[in-house]
């Protein structure tokens, strides 16, 4: 990311650090490296039904990340596309939550997060829908209905494991348990999102917490499951680039062909 | 956990007016995944706008065994086609 100012495109960008872009980016960065995580469970998960449930989540995912990423890119105005900005950035340069760089557990914990992070995004998408940007709002009206089904999708699955065996419930309530520290950062107040809601392009993540829970509550409820309490340590930073270990092996993966190949097209 | 998902088949309509249609089948846990399932399986090119799912062990088939008990008899009764008739040229839609 330069740390100049970036030129005005339809009156929005300004210092790349606080500004609409850096703004969008937390959200590109949120849906393409969640992507990236739901890509890694093809051929692993437990039926060949769910490789594809989770293939299609994925790539919903990454169609909103691609949108967002163009969009930084013509409001950035230096003529950097998704790709620069997908495989060309560094660790630091990443604006996306800790939740969605969490390695892979069992799919318990990814149906708890992604119960999470789908509920986090229902209620995102559903106040970007008025966004000053008429680019972000056309956006999160089609991933609305995206999330909608991705939200459906690991309601079933942490009703089915937490209502089911006592194995099973002992696990869905393991995967609730780890993905607990990671919850309370999706809804931090960081500089480009309290920028972006002065200008009405963005929504305060904390006025997102409410909704998020509420829905997250009543599945776990339905469940015959508890909601964890709040961890003592909870992750923070990762709107201002700061990841953890798990992330560079992921960007490694993600980022090693388009960098060892520069231009190559197929 | 394979070997307890039950096989469900899956019936999708194409369009507004069509009747459902056979397109496969997927193993799922319950009905309502099974729908899910399909969703994810069978129109995730835009196939279809209906589903249905139905376990297999529900439905009841005839047997290629019964082949010739059933379905040959019909093969030299063409007057059970409604082809005999003379249409008369200022009938529409027939």
């Amino acid at each position: 990311m330069t740390s100049d100012a970036s030129p005005a495109v339809g009156g929005l960008a300004r210092d790349a650090a606080s500004g609409p872009t850096a703004y969008l980016l937390g959200l590109a960065d949120d849906a393409l490296v969640y992507a990236q995580r739901l890509g890694e469970w093809m051929t692993r998960a437990p039926q060949i039904e769910e490789d594809v449930a989770l293939g299609n989540i994925g790539l919903d995912l990454l169609g909103q990340a691609r949108a967002l990423l163009t969009r930084v890119g013509e409001l950035e105005g230096a003529g950097r596309d998704e790709d620069d900005l997908a495989y060309l950035r560094d660790e630091r340069e990443f604006r996306n939550v800790h939740l969605v760089e969490r390695p892979r557990g069992d799919f318990g914990q990814e149906m708890a997060r992604m119960l999470w992070f789908s509920s986090y995004q229902h209620a995102l998408y559903s106040a970007l829908t008025d966004s000053a940007d008429d680019v972000l709002a056309a956006v999160a009206a089609k991933a609305l209905k995206e999330v909608d089904y991705h939200r459906d999708h690991a309601s079933h699955w942490v009703i089915r494991l937490g209502d089911g065996t006592e194995v099973s419930h002992d696990r869905m309530q393991a995967g609730l348990e780890a993905v607990a520290p990671y919850v309370a950062e999706l809804g931090d107040d960081d500089a480009a999102s309290v920028a972006a809601d002065k200008d009405g392009v963005g929504i305060l993540p904390s006025s997102l917490v409410e909704a998020t829970r509420r829905h997250v509550e009543a599945v776990v409820g339905q469940a015959t499951l508890q909601l964890p309490e709040q961890p003592r340590w909870r992750s923070r930073g990762g709107r201002e680039g700061i990841h953890s270990e798990a992330m560079g092996y992921l960007l490694a993966e993600m980022q090693h062909i388009h960098r060892s190949h520069p231009g190559a097209t197929w | 956990m394979s070997d307890n998902w039950p096989l469900w088949e899956v019936f999708v309509r194409a369009k507004r007016g069509l009747a459902h249609v056979h397109s496969g089948s997927l193993h799922a846990p319950d009905a309502e995944m099974a729908l899910r399932n399909a969703r994810d399986v069978y129109t995730r090119r835009q196939e279809g706008v209906s589903i249905w799912v139905i376990r297999s062990e529900d439905i009841t088939a005839s047997s290629p065994d019964e082949r010739d008990s059933f379905f040959d008899p019909a093969g030299d009764k063409v007057y059970r086609h409604a082809s005999f008739y003379d249409i008369p040229e200022d009938v529409e839609y027939l």
